[in-house]
């Protein structure tokens, strides 16, 4: 049997699923900000 | 200690995370780098699973973490509860999906590399068993802070969720002792030292580290995103109230 296609494919799924989260996180992280400076929200400095 | 409190305050911990996420970003670029090259190309063959070790760099890691995470869960469940430490719930909130993301990974990199090594992609094994209850442990902690209208008491459910599920932990990590299980015995954390060759272990730590400082970088992003929509939401209650 061959082994490629599981160490392959193991880290395959390991990329997808945390390249995946930083992409979900990112993104939900901006449409929170938009949502925040709409509404006039920022925090002064 | 006196650190941690410090950083309680939830606009401090903001101050924080802004100064250190692209120090720690830039720092897991590098460390995933290092270490990928380590374990993709430097690291040689296993003597007994051949080229397969190359899932343990990615698999092991990814357990430490989803449990060393889960404690995290208890921990801010504890402050949450005992001492209403207001960045303990957005924290958990922010906590709780990387866990479980890091606990799929770790079933899935296991579940392959068992189908060449042991014949089947999954056994109901202790080992394995208690892993997938950590998963569904942290799936339930993430369904339950958002199950209610008030996030106040869907934070206080999961945290008392997160408490009684931590007794998971050591029963993952002792289950190969206390069972005949198919899921081979530590080989790192044991009395008397790793049984790990260095050729193997050096790639297995620097992947180790590299996950873990993405860990970080991605509860930290989280938490100070859960800290905006808790602000939201308060100016969303202000404006009903006045209207």
């Amino acid at each position: 049997m061959s082994h490629a296609p599981f160490i392959v494919g193991a880290y395959l799924v390991a990329f997808v699923a945390l390249a995946g989260l930083v992409i979900v996180s990112l993104a939900d992280r901006r449409r929170v900000r938009r949502d925040i400076a709409e509404r006039g929200l920022e925090r002064k400095r | 200690m006196a650190q941690l409190h410090f950083l309680a305050n939830p606009a401090r911990f903001r101050r924080f995370s802004q100064r250190a996420l692209p120090v720690l970003s830039f720092a897991t670029a590098l460390a995933l780098a290092v270490g990928l090259y380590l374990a993709l190309v430097v690291s040689p063959p296993d003597y007994q699973q051949g080229e397969m070790v190359r899932i343990m760099f990615v698999h092991v890691p990814a357990a430490w973490i989803a449990m060393a995470g889960y404690m995290l869960l208890a921990a801010l469940g504890a402050s949450l509860l005992v001492w209403r430490h207001p960045l303990a719930a957005l924290m958990a909130r922010g906590a709780a999906p990387v866990g479980a993301v890091f606990c799929a990974v770790c079933l899935l990199t296991g579940s392959l590399w068992g189908r060449p090594m042991w014949g089947t992609y999954w056994v109901w094994d202790a080992r394995l068993t208690s892993m997938l209850l950590l998963f569904f442990l942290y799936l339930g902690h993430i369904a339950l802070s958002r199950a209610y209208d008030d996030p106040g008491r869907g934070d206080r459910a999961a945290a008392i969720l997160a408490l009684v599920g931590a007794i998971n932990v050591p029963i993952i990590k002792f289950s190969v002792d206390w069972w005949n299980t198919l899921h081979q015995p530590a080989s790192m954390m044991r009395l008397g030292g790793p049984a790990i060759h260095p050729a193997i272990l050096t790639p297995l730590l620097v992947m180790a580290v590299a996950l873990l400082l993405l860990y970080v970088v991605l509860v930290l992003l989280r938490t100070d995103t859960e800290i905006d929509r808790r602000r939201l939401e308060l100016a969303e209650d202000v404006r009903g109230v006045a209207a």
